[in-house]
């Protein structure tokens, strides 16, 4: 579910290439003390996405907007504060999912506020805040096809995007109950949906933002409905450098702050059940109880953990 | 330097767990199986995309050259048509847009739609070629084939075109390593081939450098072993003393 992103495949190649070998530079980097550098440079970098659904993406003319991006401004505001800095200048640097994870490694991007699944592989080499954001894998269908659950889909086509481990959690999901089912992979979300608009594929299988997103923004949104089970469920959270517990500590308070004052809850309600720009339309996503655990228990749990449950 | 984890390849696709031998058994995938297959796929696509490009190319390449001026204008409307449309967008023109025009088209697999897309769109390149090729043979080749009796068809298969494609082969070449690499764009309307593979490998993995190395290692290695292929046909059939044969 990291990849939300609705940028040309060769752009994201050459990202991709560009910061692996920026990686391989750079792994050795340097101490991470990330409130010193911001203190001493009077900057800081945010990671943001092009198009992460209503997490993050850009208005285009170098803006960019988003549930995570909000939490994120709010968040190193309250950072300026806690330095005694009269000003604090915020770049934003667009990342892919290819770079996101070297970009942050090797100091280019302070903190990342897309659209990034904290699991345990990423663990390794990132650390993440406090979940803010729990993403459930759904299923998009048409209205009138009459499937209401991932048993119906048998023998029919499925498409989702390549890129996201929506196609892993298919591939988990067909081994394990032994339905067996074709897929068709779309070179990104729009393509995906239009794989279900067009009858190319029955189903549409993605994060339940994204599926809610593409449906409120189509010709005609009564004629998809999202249906079934959860299929996976993901934390997402907001990725900044390993080894770095002062820096970490806070961002994680400011984050818990806006969970107790209910602030995060206003910007749930801002960004996913009012009207966004650009369109004006609603994602229309109500708060699912996930994410109303991960508020009212702050923890950096990866995807792993909650799997278990 | 980065720490390199070659391992990636023989882990299985569903539980990331190493297997044995690398190769999955008794239903399981590892990503090694999964990378042959797209390449499997790449190649596929390049080599049946190849075969539609030469056979239509070498066709228009040579309408372009008859007397008819129909004949030629149906020629130089296919090359400018499939040659001034960006790759891209003509397949996806392919799978989204005609099976909307043509609803049996629908039923086609994503795969053969790529195989023709792409085979058009070289082929454009390779007219161009094939034209480029014969017009640059003494007009008096042709006319001392007619001179002699031989019909049209006659005077181009055994006096132009035997001399014309000997000299086109090192263009050709190309041509046959770029259908290679543009094959990526198969990638677009779902099929597993190696670029679909790379996005999709990479993220599951975490190893971004591993795959694209390996991936872009199965590309040059292909695209070079069609280079080579071609220069034993170049020598193969080589006339000493024609030109572009003698050596």
């Amino acid at each position: 579910m990291f990849t939300k992103l609705v940028s040309p495949s060769t752009r994201r190649a050459l990202l991709a290439a560009a910061a692996l070998s920026a990686v391989v530079g750079s792994v050795h980097a340097q101490a991470t003390d990330t409130l010193k550098k911001i203190k001493d440079s009077g900057s800081v970098t945010m990671g943001v996405r092009e198009s992460s659904g209503a997490l993050s993406y850009t208005l285009g003319d170098g803006k960019y907007v988003g549930y995570h991006i909000e939490i994120c401004e709010k968040v190193l505001s309250d950072v300026r504060k806690q330095l005694g800095l009269s000003s604090l200048a915020v770049k934003y640097q667009p990342v892919t999912s290819q770079n996101r994870i070297p970009l942050v490694q090797n100091g280019t991007v302070d903190i990342e506020c897309g659209s990034t699944t904290n699991n345990a592989t990423r663990q390794k080499d990132v650390a993440f805040a406090v979940t803010t954001y729990v993403e459930e894998v759904r299923i998009a269908v048409k209205a009138n096809s009459g499937i209401t659950s991932i048993a119906q889909l048998a023998g029919k086509t499925i498409a989702t995007t390549t890129g996201t481990t929506s196609v892993q959690t298919l591939r988990k999901h067909e081994r394990a109950t032994g339905v067996d089912f074709k897929e068709l992979f779309g070179k990104d979300h729009a393509d995906s949906f239009l794989l279900l608009e067009s009858g190319r594929a029955d189903a549409f299988v993605m994060d339940g933002q994204i599926l809610a997103g593409n449906i409120s923004k189509a010709k005609n949104p009564a004629d998809f409905k999202i249906v079934g089970e959860v299929l996976s469920v993901e934390p997402i959270a907001i990725m900044i450098r390993k080894d770095d517990p002062a820096f970490k500590k806070a961002v994680d308070d400011s984050i818990k702050a806006m969970m107790k004052s209910g602030d995060i809850a206003k910007l749930y309600d801002k960004w996913f059940l009012q009207p966004i720009p650009p369109a004006n339309t609603k994602v229309g996503l109500p708060l699912s109880e996930a994410t109303k655990a991960a508020w009212a228990n702050p923890n950096d749990k990866p995807m792993e953990d909650y799997a278990k449950k | 330097m980065a720490t390199w984890d070659w391992e990636v390849f023989c882990k299985d696709t569903i539980e990331q767990q190493v297997a044995p031998r690398c190769f999955g058994a008794k239903g399981d995938v590892t990503y090694l199986d999964w990378l042959l297959s797209a390449w499997g796929w790449t190649l596929s696509v390049s080599v049946l995309a190849l075969i539609v490009a030469l056979l239509v190319g070498s066709l228009m390449g040579i309408l372009r050259t008859t007397p008819s001026k129909a004949l030629v204008a149906f020629g130089n409307a296919w090359t400018e048509l499939f040659r001034n449309i960006p790759l891209l967008v003509q397949i996806f023109l392919w799978y989204h847009v005609l099976p909307t025009l043509v609803p049996p088209l629908r039923a086609v697999p994503s795969f053969l739609l790529v195989v023709v897309g792409l085979g058009f769109f070289t082929s454009a390149r390779v007219a161009e070629q094939v034209r480029a090729g014969i017009q640059s043979l003494p007009k008096g080749q042709r006319y001392a084939g007619l001179a002699m009796g031989l019909t049209l068809p006659q005077t181009y298969r055994y006096v132009i075109l035997p001399m014309a494609f000997r000299i086109v082969i090192p263009p050709l070449t190309s041509e046959s390593m770029n259908i290679v690499k543009n094959s990526s764009v198969a990638f677009a309307v779902s099929v597993a081939e190696l670029t679909q593979f790379a996005m999709q490998a990479q993220e599951e993995t975490s190893r971004g450098i591993e795959v694209y190395l390996a991936v872009t290692g199965l590309y040059f290695v292909s695209a070079f072993a069609i280079n080579r292929i071609a220069k034993l046909i170049e020598g193969w059939i080589r006339v000493p003393g024609v030109a572009g044969g003698g050596r």
